[in-house]
């Protein structure tokens, strides 16, 4: 057992951990915070992506006591209380998500991404999320969120998000 | 255009409306079952054998108990003293809960391992030793059938061969009389490999048996939630918990197709192990063995033929089909329909003979076959007409988009009976396949490829015209386990004119909670916004059989349209009334009535269901409820064109999709951006199994890409960008003309592909590649056959 320090979303926790707590599992379980998923046992999948001290990690492949006195972001915490952050709004407004499994993970991915390129091609998008597995959507909607949300955080006109026909 | 007959503010069908589930999954509020955390709960962890085929020596779970916080460890044997060691699956074949002597696939359930925390059950898990006596597995269908080969299932009275089932479907004589006198015959042989459904929320429960009430809330990843607790009740009501003591309870779910509807063992345990400890029991699986134990898709072999006059007009097709169950045949398909759907593989052509037959066997792998987003095992039938069809315009030289607009059923032969009795119930497939043909250019992409040809370049362009048979089912031919598959809405209409709706389906991730909300806005005229829906609850639904096979509109939506149209009869009645008017003399309008010729005189939905509770005529029923089942007289058919042009390199055989356009026909629509966003996932799960997804093993019986690691599910990368449209053709048999629209796409999208990546090698004369199709695969096959 070791006593860690973590903050998450702002609030400092003092805890007593197990060595091998996944970092995953200190969130989810010790916290509560059920917005971080977990939807594979290999690193693939991205559903449990979170914030590191702002880079993007997934926290299925950090201990908990790698964690000690840093800071995290998790899904619950992308917006202060009763407002969206732009990736939400994109989300919503672009139907980018169908069962939600996999959409925390892919809005803390591209948090990060649009934090470093806050204008990217839909190339650097696609690959900028490639390590996040979604099995509904097909990615079409989840990249126009994010340009959506870019253009936001840009302060630029908005897309519009009405689907588009051939 | 869609048209819309409400306004914005009622958002009615045809609006996009944004979608009501999003607010809580967007900021982490969904409530998925391992978000459920009760007092006292427990934790279940599985030992899986390590062997395809085995004898289970001795199970030693001494030094797991001795593990702080393991609780117990619980083996065939003790599940036996209760009766509970094996099951029944959906087909009426039967599956092992926990084996007492012997293991029949990689990764099967062995033991379980209860603790008070979900490391302490993992540190069990490892500490549980398992002695086995490795056997041969039989890893091939067709040696499955030798005569030498070990009976699989000895535990069955009587089973002296590994075969399940034969079905058939149409007439031998006839089918071999036309194929005989015909100028072209074209033949393949195909396999549709297993492959994994994947969603990306595997799958686990918590039950949590009250002793003191002799009560169990089953909390579980469900398609089906209220037919669980019926299963449920059968098989333990020999131990006390029946029906009405069981409530089933299906969350949030992170996706299904197909993958949540079967019972697994898990489930069970935990139910047994609740029931035993009177605790909450947990169990979660993790990705790996939801990839080598959970219920696969496919695995078809199929032997596809089609003859033809030399101009090109399809006379007949034949199809043999042998079918690789694993251990036991765990499929969930209607009772009657063993091969599921299969026989619509007749396809969206108009010719008056075919035959099928199919042959089932067992092999030492995991159990299945479940859907992977399609409705029955039409994705297989409709790969195997698709790719025969292409076969044919290569065989003949003609072109492949000229063959099918030839061979087509056209738009006023509808309601079409199909050579194998299914009745189609609409469609305009030319008006489908000429839509995406001007989409991509097709005459320009044909005349691109004949100068890339000259240049040695691999350009291919595939087609795909499929017709789909969802919506399952009218009762006459449709159970499960002898349960009809009607389904069911509920509407409670609050005196203030917001309502609350229940259905026996279940989303998982297709947006009922908002197009439910929109098809009963469109029959009231009570805002989308104001009506609440609910599911997954059988203790407040009403009896459904859930969501799968693209049957939630077919039969709960219309359910809602009946239960919704009963209510409106209500307001007539109440409007009438109050009006002082007969019934006659008014006219509906979304949202209100009005008096013929007296517009200025109306009344409100809203205000018409406050007098339901407020000032109704004497003699009527207080209230504004309604509820309904709904028996549908037919099955839906959707349709769709679907074409995709690709490049692959000549040294590398790298497979580049450079465009890809589908057209649907899912008839009316009732939110074209949802059913947009079912179409473009719908298409990465064709792609998928197209180029990339398959469960390989080896002759061992070792399963070679367990993870996702090495499974490769299709990223924003691989994935194109797709494109869509549509035509609409209403059903005339729904209330609403409504189709069904989930699967078409995954359904349509494999042959498609595969079809352009043929046709950009035919220069090689290749006819054929099975699925997935990938560069090593491509290399091969042109090494192998002395091309390069």
């Amino acid at each position: 057992m070791k006593e860690i320090t973590i903050t998450v979303n702002g609030t400092a926790h003092t805890l007593q951990v197990e060595n091998r707590l996944l970092l995953v599992h200190f969130i989810r379980e010790v916290l509560n915070l059920t917005g971080t998923h977990i939807g594979c046992d290999t690193s693939s999948c991205g559903a449990c992506t979170i914030l590191l001290n702002g880079k993007s990690v997934k926290s299925c492949t950090v201990l908990a006591v790698q964690a000690n006195g840093k800071e995290i972001q998790t899904v619950e915490g992308l917006a202060p209380e009763g407002s969206l952050h732009p990736l939400q709004e994109g989300f919503k407004e672009n139907h980018g998500l169908h069962c939600g499994f996999c959409t925390p993970g892919m809005m803390m991915r591209a948090s990060e991404l649009l934090q470093n390129n806050p204008n990217p091609t839909e190339d650097e998008i696609r690959w900028g999320i490639s390590g996040n597995l979604c099995r509904c959507t097909g990615y079409n909607n989840i990249v126009k969120a994010i340009q959506y949300a870019g253009a936001k955080i840009r302060g630029e006109e908005l897309p519009s998000t009405e689907p588009e026909f051939v | 255009m869609i048209q819309c007959k409400t306004s914005k503010a009622i958002s009615g069908m045809g609006h996009s409306m944004k979608r009501k589930e999003d607010a809580r999954f967007i900021q982490g509020k969904g409530n998925y079952v391992d978000d459920i955390k009760l007092p006292g709960m427990l934790y279940m962890d599985i030992v899986r054998s390590p062997y395809a085929y085995a004898k289970i020596k001795k199970i030693n779970t001494e030094a797991a108990l001795k593990i702080p916080g393991v609780v117990a460890v619980v083996t065939g044997k003790d599940l036996e003293q209760y009766n509970l060691h094996w099951m029944p699956t959906l087909m009426s074949d039967t599956q092992m809960v926990l084996p007492t002597d012997t293991v029949m696939y990689q990764a099967q359930e062995v033991a379980a391992v209860i603790a008070t925390s979900r490391y302490a059950a993992r540190d069990g898990k490892e500490a549980v030793i398992v002695e086995y006596e490795p056997m041969k597995p039989l890893m091939d269908p067709y040696k499955s059938l030798n005569d030498d080969a070990p009976i699989l299932r000895p535990d069955k009275p009587g089973k002296t061969d590994n075969h399940i089932w034969h079905w058939q479907a149409g007439s031998r004589e006839e089918t071999e009389a036309v194929f005989s006198n015909a100028d072209v015959v074209v033949k393949e042989q195909m396999h549709i490999p297993r492959i994994h459904v994947a969603s990306i929320e595997t799958c686990g429960c918590v039950a949590d048996y009250d002793k003191v009430d002799n009560h169990l809330t089953m909390y579980m990843t469900t398609q089906a939630p209220h037919a669980i607790r019926t299963v449920i009740a059968l098989v333990a009501g020999h131990v006390g918990l029946t029906e009405e003591k069981i409530r089933v309870i299906s969350p949030d779910i992170g996706g299904g197709f197909g993958g949540k509807v079967p019972v697994y063992p898990g489930y069970v345990i935990a139910i047994a192990v609740s029931f035993l400890v009177g605790k909450p029991v947990k169990w979660i699986e993790d990705r790996s063995e939801n990839l080598q134990a959970d219920s696969f898709a496919r695995d078809y072999h199929i032997t596809a033929e089609m003859a033809a006059t030399k101009e090109g007009k399809i006379l007949a097709t034949r199809f043999k089909i042998l079918a690789d169950h694993g251990y036991t045949d765990a499929a969930a398909n209607p009772s009657k329909f063993p091969i599921g759907m299969f026989s619509v593989c007749t396809g969206s052509y108009d010719y008056p003979t075919s035959f099928v037959e199919a042959d089932a066997v067992y092999t030492n792998k995991p159990p299945g076959g479940v859907a992977y987003r399609c409705s029955f095992r039409v994705t297989e039938a409709v790969h195997a007409i698709e790719r025969i069809t292409d076969r044919l315009a290569f065989e003949i030289g003609k072109d492949p988009a000229k063959l099918r607009i030839e061979n087509f059923i056209q738009k006023d032969q509808f309601p079409y009976k199909s050579p194998l009795g299914w009745e189609y119930d609409s469609g305009d497939y030319v008006a489908g396949l000429e839509k995406a043909m001007n989409a991509i250019d097709y005459d320009g992409l044909r005349a691109e490829q004949v100068e890339k040809r000259k240049k040695g370049e691999l350009m291919g362009i595939g087609i795909s015209t499929f017709t789909e048979i969802v919506g399952a089912g009218p009762s006459k031919d449709f159970d499960i386990l002898g349960i009809k598959m009607f389904d069911s809405a509920e509407i409670r209409v609050h005196p203030t004119g917001k309502a609350i709706a229940r259905f026996g389906t279940k989303s998982q991730g297709q947006g009922h909670e908002t197009t439910y909300a929109q098809i009963i806005a469109e029959e009231l005229g009570i805002p989308a916004e104001h009506i609440q829906v609910e599911e997954g609850d059988t203790d407040t639904a009403p009896y459904g059989l859930g969501t799968y096979a693209s049957r939630s509109t077919p039969t709960a939506g219309a359910a809602a349209v009946m239960a919704a149209r009963k209510l409106r009869d209500k307001a007539r009645k109440i409007a009438a009334y109050l009006l002082e008017v007969s019934e006659e003399d008014l006219e509906w309008e979304p949202g209100k009535f009005s008096v013929k010729g007296a517009p200025e005189k109306s009344k409100t939905i809203q205000e018409l269901v406050f007098a339901a509770y407020t000032n109704h005529p004497q003699g009527m029923e207080a209230g504004f409820e309604a509820t309904h089942y709904y028996d549908p007289p037919n099955l839906t058919f959707p349709s769709g064109a679907y074409i995709c042009v690709v490049d692959i390199d000549s040294e590398t055989f790298e497979i580049k999709v450079r465009r890809f356009v589908a057209i649907d026909d899912c008839g009316h629509i009732i939110n074209p951006m949802i059913v947009q966003g079912q179409v473009h996932g719908g298409l990465t799960q064709g792609i998928a199994p197209a180029m990339y997804e398959e469960l390989i093993y080896d002759e061992a019986g070792n399963i070679l890409n367990g993870t996702l690691m090495d499974y490769l599910v299709p990223t924003a990368v691989e994935s194109p960008k797709w494109e869509t449209g549509h035509v609409i053709t209403p059903s005339p048999h729904h209330p609403i003309g409504a189709k069904g629209v989930g699967e078409s796409p995954t359904v349509g999208a494999p042959p498609a592909i595969a079809n352009a990546i043929v046709d950009a090698l035919s220069v090689y004369g290749v006819t054929h590649m099975d699925i997935p199709i990938t560069p090593y695969k491509i290399w091969k096959k042109l090494k192998d056959t002395g091309k390069i």
